[in-house]
């Protein structure tokens, strides 16, 4: 089987999230989460600017320049939302009213760091924004990250080379490849991708791999992949 | 005389902005920008000015004019990069040493701001401990968790924009143009708001979002 294209990945992920959930997600892979909730699940997805239940992105004709995402994107409202100020979403972020966020990631570690936020480009400015508050303060943080870089070489890894966004945040991973918890004995693999071999899922990933007891074949339906 | 917070334009309600000023500028991912006061700002010339942004470099608001007129000594922001591999105007003057910047967490900038407002000079966080954002700041463990102390931040200018405002200078906001103002508003001993309408009306005390106790002037941007 092919490896699950980032749609998949993000549908994946929305398959876990409980009903009722707070969510918030994250720019790049995790905003398309949104688009794989079911609708009976009724989920308030909070952005980091003050908004907790944010809509599908917004049509030309409804677009408002005042009503924004933590992405910049034009955004809708869904029924029941509501606007805060930005130290009352961030109090709501540390306070721990955030179920779980979902957040992309370069390098996650096996005791649960997380490097987020610097590729160490050189003369480019520094951009943290929310992401090591939502580490910190999120009740849950999941990842979404293809399973190795460009290059081939291991997201999953012993210690994080990059800078950290925050220490022994992340619970869990929904890769290409696998769907991963991390825990205190390190990674633990919950589905792989049907046809991969554990050798082969190993040498993709910089720090050992364990398998659950009833580790699963990753699944996805066909969704093709456009940003 | 009854309080009237309105005045004429941009360039008067900036007229006595001085040299080194701290200047707290609102808005968040194009809603709530104050573009028309940066801008008097900018016209203004005021130089060594301290900048608490959210955001050096986006792409909707003016702040960048600022910073490309040299105007600008000092950013304390949670995001400073360009959108383009072709480095923006303060990553250049950044890269060149010209330009200080302090980078925190989007959440500790907020807390700092809304701190400075309240009366707290400083507050423990767990966020950033043990990245490079946090080095050297003093770390003390509340039960089993370790937090860092950052100190509030305050100023002498806040620019925010809102919808609507009253003579009291009450304001209201559309949807997320909210985001940084109501704290801004608190920390800055000038307050000036840019509104799209004033009305004569009191709004009504329980829709007010941002008591004008905050706002000392009121300018309508007329785009």
């Amino acid at each position: 089987m092919q490896p699950l294209n980032r749609r998949q990945m993000a549908w994946r992920a929305a398959q876990d999230i409980e009903p009722g959930a707070v969510v918030n997600l994250g720019m790049g892979m995790p905003v398309h989460v949104a688009d794989y909730l079911r609708p009976e699940a009724d989920i308030f997805i909070h952005s980091e600017n003050g908004v907790i239940g944010a809509g599908p992105v917004a049509s030309p004709e409804q677009a408002d320049p005042d009503l924004v995402d933590a992405s910049s994107r034009r955004i809708t409202l869904r029924p029941g939302a509501s606007i805060v100020d930005s130290a009352w979403s961030f109090a709501m972020i540390r306070g721990g009213h955030i179920d779980v966020t979902i957040l992309g990631a370069f390098e996650v570690a096996k005791n649960g760091d997380l490097a987020n936020w610097d590729m160490r480009v050189p003369n480019k400015g520094p951009l943290v924004g929310g992401a090591m508050d939502l580490a910190v303060g999120a009740r849950a943080v999941w990842v979404i990250m293809e399973h190795t870089t460009r290059k081939g070489g291991p997201r999953l890894v012993e210690a994080c080379t990059l800078p950290l966004t925050g220490k022994a945040c992340v619970t869990r991973v929904y890769t290409d490849l696998a769907v991963i918890e991390v825990g205190p004995a390190g990674f633990l693999v919950h589905e792989v991708l049907e046809g991969m071999t554990r050798e082969e899922l190993q040498t993709r990933s910089g720090a050992p791999l364990a398998y659950a007891p009833d580790c699963r074949p990753l699944a996805a339906p066909p969704l093709s992949y456009a940003e | 005389m009854p309080i009237d917070k309105r005045i004429g334009s941009a360039a008067q309600a900036l007229a006595d902005v001085g040299d080194g000023a701290t200047v707290l500028i609102s808005g968040f991912g194009g809603a709530g920008f104050p573009n028309l006061l940066i801008r008097a700002l900018c016209e203004r010339a005021a130089k060594d000015l301290t900048l608490v942004v959210n955001s050096a470099t986006h792409r909707y608001s003016l702040t960048h004019e600022l910073i490309e007129a040299g105007l600008v000594r000092k950013v304390v922001c949670s995001a400073a990069r360009g959108r383009d591999k072709e480095l923006s105007a303060f990553e250049r003057l950044w890269v060149a040493g010209k330009i200080e910047l302090v980078c925190l967490p989007q959440g500790t900038f907020a807390e700092a701001i809304r701190a400075g407002g309240a009366g707290i000079p400083a507050f423990y966080t767990p966020v950033g401990f043990g990245t490079e954002l946090t080095q050297g700041k003093e770390v003390r463990r509340f039960e089993d968790r370790d937090y860092v102390l950052e100190r509030a931040i305050r100023g002498d200018l806040a620019l925010i924009r809102a919808d609507t405002a009253d003579l009291y200078g009450n304001l209201t906001f559309r949807h997320a143009q909210m985001n940084f103002s109501p704290a801004m508003a608190t920390a800055a001993k000038l307050v000036v708001a840019e509104v799209r309408a004033v009305t004569e009306t009191p709004i009504p005390p329980e829709r007010v979002q941002l008591p004008g106790v905050y706002v000392d002037r009121v300018v309508t941007a007329t785009e």
